[in-house]
């Protein structure tokens, strides 16, 4: 393969939060000018249309606004992925919506995200979106959360009202179980603290929103994780002529987390059976070592049976398989669950048959308690009781998000009906 | 791809974690995995262009050492540059795919469709496209859109249903959580597929260089006979003729985007090698899309009306 000629850069995954009118679109918009990664007539179409509105300056939240329907109501609809890059780092950044109706789509971005963006107007500070959104991070267990104080121009950049705002923040997110938060000082429409310093925060010494997010450790270490492989396919070559490889038998997947060398023993589930790796192949050659999110072949040392669905794994820490799931539940489709659902569940690469025997209760966001219910509507997060047609090796979320995590899907439509959590993350949650 | 980066962490152990591009490759051989273990009857569309060249070298390198498990689809306008179709035809003849073309030409000739009072052919595609999908029975379409292109495509999910007619509706997207794909589809309906979502044009470009792919040569600064039209530099061919007022010049360029001869424009340009790119892309302050696309000027959401419609 010829040399690079990108320097070494590592990804960053990023989710925006906060209510409507919190100035979203706006920080997202700051963050793709000042970084440079706006192109000029992509800027140039945002102060056309701005001036077409009677706007004195260029709406920056048109950047990101990209649906006719959007720009018409002038509201975030669906998440936005957008794109940035500095020196250090390359961003993929999900601009998710802050009405109520939307939080489904908070749910989406949280759920790839390293690290959360919050919006809090600094006159408003917690609102009943706040709440939910830091409920959402500490569900999914984002490994960061970055609260940006917004519209502190509005208040004079008047530290007394900072620090107000960001200890009642604070005092939510650790209340939910989160431990890693930081606050910033911001007014996304000027760009104080975005990029740069601002100079009308001298009492403010921490850095800004890009700097922060360059200089961030982004969560997980293969290292300390043990090596979870679902198997997408079986690579069997079987060419005419292609003697090299006829006898070839690989199994296709991306490690989920861990690592994993040649000479490894490994379980496969949900049979148990056990072997050794015997190599690990790229169409770039074999790998000494290969790691979580490296898309790898494995060949084992023996004719095992293994296919699609099954996950590889290490024999030093195997996971429990099961047909009892119990779990939380982002529910995100229009209808209403209700008891005795038969559903499709994917965990990992393996879809199985499921029945939704017990809804246990809904999460009340405000309280963060659990209350009792019988049913779940759009946008509820709840814990329910699940019965599957054939085992998994489901790992409580907490401790794992690769194997921790399942979606429902309607086996008739092909919705996706909800995001899973197996374990109780409410309790976890509530009582943290 | 280079991957590892094994350099100390703060406990003396070395820390695993891949470079962009390789992040990007893994996630797109992942999906293309996906779509092959899920779907009956995927299909690649490949047009010669270079994401699609991309598109086509992840998947070679996804299934290694087993050969592309699926055909790939080419939407002919019958205005397409003549070296990107030799190109197309090289490479599908090198790695043995099977190559089924969806002609406009066709439907021109035969009247299911009608010529464009502004002679383009772009929007034509459309019908053509979703009759290839239909007859074929295609149930998995890749295509190497990117959402660093658009605002209507920075909506779009990684795994995008269509409906019976082939339509987007953006209101109502399945939400994507985790790397949990959801595929699952009633007959008649399709999903599309794009690996490159998370890409820019510049990751693109990057990785062109990084696994040395070869692309047609016009994406390389040469000379050519070029007019000025709507502040776009249009070749000189059989369907794109200067108009009275017009002047050809003699001028090195190169297309960042390769489409219809008669709606896609050139760029000025002296990059003559695959570095030279990397480092142009690296610098421009225009968007692929607005330097070279006319399709994409004609309104706020052109991008959007037309792939509700089924467009690519």
């Amino acid at each position: 393969m010829a040399a690079t000629t990108s320097p070494t850069k590592t990804v960053l995954r990023l989710a925006t939060a906060g209510s409507v009118d919190d100035g979203k679109s706006t920080l997202v918009g700051r963050l793709l000018y000042d970084s440079k990664s706006v192109l000029a007539d992509q800027f140039d179409a945002v102060e056309r249309v701005s001036r077409d509105r009677g706007l004195a300056s260029a709406d920056l939240a048109l950047l990101t606004d990209g649906l006719r329907s959007e720009r018409e109501q002038g509201i975030t609809i669906d998440v936005a992925y957008r794109y940035f890059a500095t020196a250090e780092r390359s961003f993929i950044l999900a601009d998710c919506p802050g009405h109520v109706q939307y939080t489904r789509n908070t749910v989406t971005g949280a759920s790839t995200a390293d690290v959360i963006v919050l919006l809090v107007d600094a006159r408003k500070g917690v609102q009943e979106q706040t709440r939910r959104h830091l409920a959402v991070a500490s569900l999914l267990r984002v490994p960061h959360v970055v609260v940006v104080v917004n519209k502190i121009d509005l208040v004079d950049f008047d530290e007394a009202t900072y620090d107000r705002v960001a200890s009642e923040v604070l005092d939510v997110a650790t209340s939910l179980g989160l431990t890693d938060v930081t606050t910033i000082p911001v007014s996304a429409l000027d760009g104080d603290n975005v990029v740069d310093s601002s100079a009308r925060t001298p009492w403010y010494d921490g850095p800004s929103v890009l700097t922060f997010l360059e200089t961030l450790e982004p969560a997980g270490e293969p290292h300390s994780e043990p090596l979870r492989f679902p198997v997408q396919l079986v690579i069997r070559p079987q060419a005419a002529g292609d003697d090299e490889h006829r006898d070839y038998r690989g199994y296709a997947g991306q490690v989920a987390s861990g690592l994993v060398r040649p000479g490894d023993p490994v379980t496969v589930l949900p049979s148990g059976r056990t072997s050794t790796v015997a190599g690990i192949d790229t169409a770039d050659g074999e790998l000494d070592v290969a790691f979580a999110p490296q898309s790898v072949t494995l060949r084992l040392t023996d004719d095992v049976d293994v296919s699609r669905g099954d996950l590889i794994v290490t024999s030093r820490s195997v996971p429990a398989v099961t047909q009892d799931v119990e779990g939380t539940v982002a529910w995100l489709a229009d209808h209403r669950l209700a008891g005795r659902t038969k559903v499709l569940l994917k965990h990992g690469t393996r879809t199985v048959q499921a029945m939704v025997t017990e809804i246990k209760g809904r999460l009340d966001l405000d309280a963060a308690t659990l209350e009792p219910a019988d049913s779940l509507e759009l946008n509820d997060i709840g814990h329910v009781t699940l019965r599957l047609a054939s085992p998994i090796a489901a790992e409580e979320y907490l401790h794992a998000r690769a194997g921790g995590s399942f979606l429902l899907v309607d086996g008739q439509d092909g919705t996706t009906l909800a995001a899973g959590m197996v374990g109780d993350a409410l309790l976890a949650t509530a009582t943290v | 791809m280079t991957v590892v980066d094994e350099t100390p962490g703060t406990a003396g152990r070395p820390t695993y974690r891949l470079d962009q591009l390789a992040w990007l490759e893994s996630e797109a051989i992942h999906i293309i995995r996906e779509v092959a273990a899920e779907f009956e009857r995927p299909v690649l569309l490949f047009s010669g262009g270079k994401d699609s060249v991309v598109m086509l070298h992840l998947a070679t390198k996804a299934f290694w050492p087993a050969p592309v498990p699926f055909p790939v689809m080419h939407v002919d306008t019958g205005h397409n540059f003549p070296e990107v179709l030799a190109f197309r035809d090289a490479t599908v003849e090198r790695l043995g795919l099977r190559l089924v073309v969806a002609s406009v030409q066709d439907y021109l000739d035969d009247g299911r469709l009608r010529e464009r009072s502004d002679g383009t052919r772009n929007q034509l595609q459309t019908q053509p496209l979703l009759d290839g999908i239909t007859d074929h029975k295609f149930d998995a379409v890749f295509g190497g859109g990117r959402r660093d292109e658009e605002k209507a495509r920075a909506k779009e999910r990684v795994f995008s249903l269509r409906d019976e007619f082939g339509q987007w509706d953006p209101r109502n997207q399945r939400p994507e959580l985790w790397n949990l794909y959801n595929g699952r589809h009633r007959p008649g309906e399709h999903v599309r597929v794009f690996p490159l979502s998370n890409w820019t044009e510049l990751d693109v470009w990057q990785y062109i260089a990084a696994e040395g792919i070869e692309l047609p040569e016009l994406y390389y600064a040469h000379e050519r006979d070029v007019f000025e039209r709507d502040g776009m530099l249009v070749a000189v061919t059989e369907v794109s003729q200067p108009r009275p007022g017009e002047s050809v010049e003699r001028r090195l360029v190169r297309y960042r985007t390769v489409g219809d001869m008669s709606c896609t424009g050139a760029v000025e340009s002296d990059a003559a090698t695959v570095e030279d790119v990397v480092v142009e892309v690296a610098a421009t302050r225009l968007t692929e899309r607005g330097a070279t696309r006319a399709d994409d000027r004609a309104s706020e959401a052109a991008m959007e009306d037309r792939k509700k419609e089924g467009y690519f």
